[in-house]
């Protein structure tokens, strides 16, 4: 038996050993939790065969020998308070290992509820197939509990909603299921911080998360989810976007801790008129693999994409992005752009750069590129002629090569807290 | 004048697998200014960047002492840590750097190693606005990317105000002056003049004798086949401008 298999016997016994302790559970929960087990029972974790799992093999994770978290874990509040507050959140909700702790937490959030998952909500499992996703299946069948932020219409929120997720795993390493979903009223205005940590030593970590995110007619929203786990956890996320008419959307997807990270990112432009934004910064360090599919699907007119992804990379890390634009038939004056600039600090690192343009409509704006280059040896000369060092020099033009990204995080305070993160596990983490 | 600041001495250097530079005799005492001139090719911008440390280049032969240390064994930031200033003929683009921040941490490095102080951020900034004002710097130049988007006027004027903020001992001058129109021209020179002290001496390396007229040299040097073939006061910029350089590649390949 390969440790694949046996690491889906393990998963499907976790399954079943939700589905007991989870029997009372009523719909809508039952019903997804329920959908998710039949879904996962039929296809275990994807291996390398599949096309979208060609780069990256799950062997940081099969490895693992995983328990479902029962305990409450411990929360330090002093870590809790040095993530929140560069933040500047008008509100903040606690996760640990997945399970709201905000009784510990919780600060009011004025006029956004924040709602257990058994409140319901529509768009709770409407917007990620678990037939399509073997991580969103894993992600219903053991899941716990979440969130539901409801963004009421019209709603101006001026400061973030904090959401911070900490994973522990003291003795054995425990797979944890984060599960948000994000619904912005028509014509608000609302950024949520969707934050991953974790307390640092013990086991390793499997954070298997899963956000749906609707946005209203003519709303705004900002997403920023931050991945700064330790580095030996693992980090899978299901992100899916339906934009409704005339709203825009912007996510901020930036990768500066764990082991083995993969993302999926999907945008339906469902309404016309619709405006997306996708950035994501990923760092590597170490052994580091990172693994971002987006996909960006134009369903109707008139509708805006931007998608820039960029990539540094150092020692023996990995980087794998798969940018999938669709432009439906009907998408008429669609414009998109896509880039993927990628930064390779050693000759130990690797980038599988694929950006991957379907276009069914005639009369349409499309571009894409993506870019694989190092230091720039002139730059680099330049700062040392003024006096800099040249380690402080790399240090700067990695830097200045991320700014794009952190500059554009909601918020400066969040891009100051962000850049100062990026700055120090840069400094330690990577040889340069 | 006193002591020699710079010494260069029967310098040969390659950029690449070309022979460029063929025995370049060269001294220069604080406080004086010398220019150099020469067609396209003659090794002028191999020099500077022999000087100021720029890799891709190899020394073959000769020496080059600044304040009695072999300055061929100085790393770039150390050469210009010890007050070598290199203004250069293209400056860099950098993305995602701030103009401030970067000339803050420039003029801290230099600061740090001559054992002084590092400034704070309303420090530098006060300094800055007093060097900014001599080469008519706009304000938001300091928070925009170093030189991204700058025209190549604004470019000049970068280097010459980081020459100012650096107070640098020896200032080398890489064609400075190629690209700008006079007025740009006139404010790059009142930059440079604003330094010229007893103590402090430029390299200026210009193939035209228009910068001469603002920023007046001590010494011209002609340049030509990697050797200088000529020099004297600053009546032989003048007297290039009127010949040209066609006789000298003769005379030298004679």
């Amino acid at each position: 038996m390969t440790s694949l298999d046996a690491t889906n016997e393990r998963l499907r016994a976790l399954c079943d050993a939700a589905e007991i302790s989870g029997a009372r559970d009523e719909a809508p929960l039952g019903a997804l939790r329920s959908a998710g087990r039949e879904a996962f029972r039929t296809t275990g974790l994807p291996h390398t065969k599949l096309e979208e799992w060609r780069y990256t093999h799950l062997a940081p994770l099969s490895n693992l020998t995983l328990e479902l978290p029962i305990a409450e874990a411990p929360v330090d509040r002093a870590l809790v308070e040095a993530l929140a507050t560069p933040v500047f959140a008008c509100g903040l909700a606690v996760f640990a290992n997945g399970r709201p702790r905000n009784e510990l937490f919780g600060l009011p959030t004025g006029d956004v509820e924040l709602l257990p998952l058994s409140a319901g909500s529509p768009v709770l499992g409407s917007l990620v197939d678990v037939k399509l996703h073997p991580f969103a299946a894993l992600n219903a069948a053991l899941l716990d509990d979440g969130v539901i932020v409801r963004i009421p219409a019209g709603a101006q929120v001026e400061h973030p909603i904090h959401l911070v997720f900490v994973s522990s795993s003291p003795q054995a390493s425990l797979i944890s299921s984060p599960r948000v979903v994000i619904e912005a009223g028509a014509g608000s205005h609302a950024i949520v911080v969707q934050d991953h940590v974790s307390v640092a030593g013990g086991r390793p970590h499997v954070t298997n998360a899963v956000t749906e995110v609707r946005v209203g007619e003519n709303a705004h929203l900002e997403l920023a989810v931050l991945q700064r786990e330790d580095d030996s956890d693992i980090h899978i996320a299901n992100l899916a976007v339906h934009l409704e008419r005339d709203s825009r959307f912007a996510s901020h997807v930036v990768t500066l801790g764990g082991r083995l990270i993969r993302n999926d990112l999907t945008a339906v432009l469902a309404g016309a008129g619709a405006d997306c934004t996708m950035h994501g910064l990923y760092v590597g360090t170490g052994e580091r693999l990172i693994d971002n599919h987006t996909l960006v699907d134009h369903a109707v007119p008139n509708g805006t994409s931007r998608e820039l992804y960029k990539g540094i990379l150092a020692d023996d890390s990995r980087g794998v992005f798969r940018g999938r634009v669709v432009v439906r038939p009907d998408a008429q004056k669609t414009d998109a752009s896509q880039q993927n600039p990628n930064l390779l600090l050693s000759d130990g690192t690797e980038i599988d750069t694929k950006p991957q343009l379907e276009i069914y409509a005639d009369d349409v704006k499309c571009s894409h590129g993506s870019a694989i280059g190092r230091i720039d040896e002139e730059a680099l000369f330049y700062l040392r002629a003024r006096g800099i060092g040249a380690r402080e020099a790399r240090a700067l033009l990695t830097r200045g090569f991320a700014a794009e990204i952190l500059a554009a995080l909601p918020g400066q305070p969040l891009g100051e807290a962000l850049t100062a993160d990026f700055v120090a596990r840069f400094a330690t983490g990577a040889e340069q | 004048m006193g002591d020699t600041l710079l010494e260069i001495q029967n310098l040969h250097a390659r950029a690449g697998d070309a022979q460029i530079l063929n025995g370049i005799d060269l001294t220069i005492r604080p406080g004086e200014v010398h220019a150099i001139m020469g067609p396209n090719g003659s090794g002028k911008s191999t020099l500077a960047g022999v000087l100021a440390g720029r890799p891709g280049y190899t020394v073959t032969d000769g020496a080059v002492r600044y304040e009695e240390k072999n300055l061929l064994e100085l790393e770039a930031e150390e050469r210009a840590r010890e007050g070598i200033f290199l203004a250069f003929q293209y400056p860099v683009e950098i993305p995602g750097v701030t103009n401030n921040y970067f000339l803050k941490a420039s003029v801290n490095a230099i600061r740090e190693h001559r054992g002084e102080e590092s400034l704070d951020a309303i420090d530098f900034l006060s300094l800055a606005k007093e060097k900014m004002a001599i080469v008519e710097m706009p304000k938001d130049l300091m928070g925009r990317s170093v030189n991204e988007g700058f025209s190549g006027g604004e470019k000049k004027r970068n280097e010459v105000l980081q020459m100012l903020l650096l107070e640098p001992k020896l200032a080398i001058l890489d064609e400075t002056d190629s690209g700008l129109d006079i007025d740009a021209l006139r404010v790059v020179a009142n930059g440079v003049n604003a330094l010229r002290d007893e103590n402090r001496s430029m390299l200026v390396i210009t193939h035209y004798q228009r910068l001469l007229d603002y920023i007046v040299p001590d010494h011209v040097h002609v340049l030509a086949e990697g050797r200088i073939q000529r020099s004297g006061g600053k009546e032989l910029a003048h007297e290039l401008e009127e010949k040209g350089y066609s006789w000298l590649e003769e005379g030298a390949s004679a």
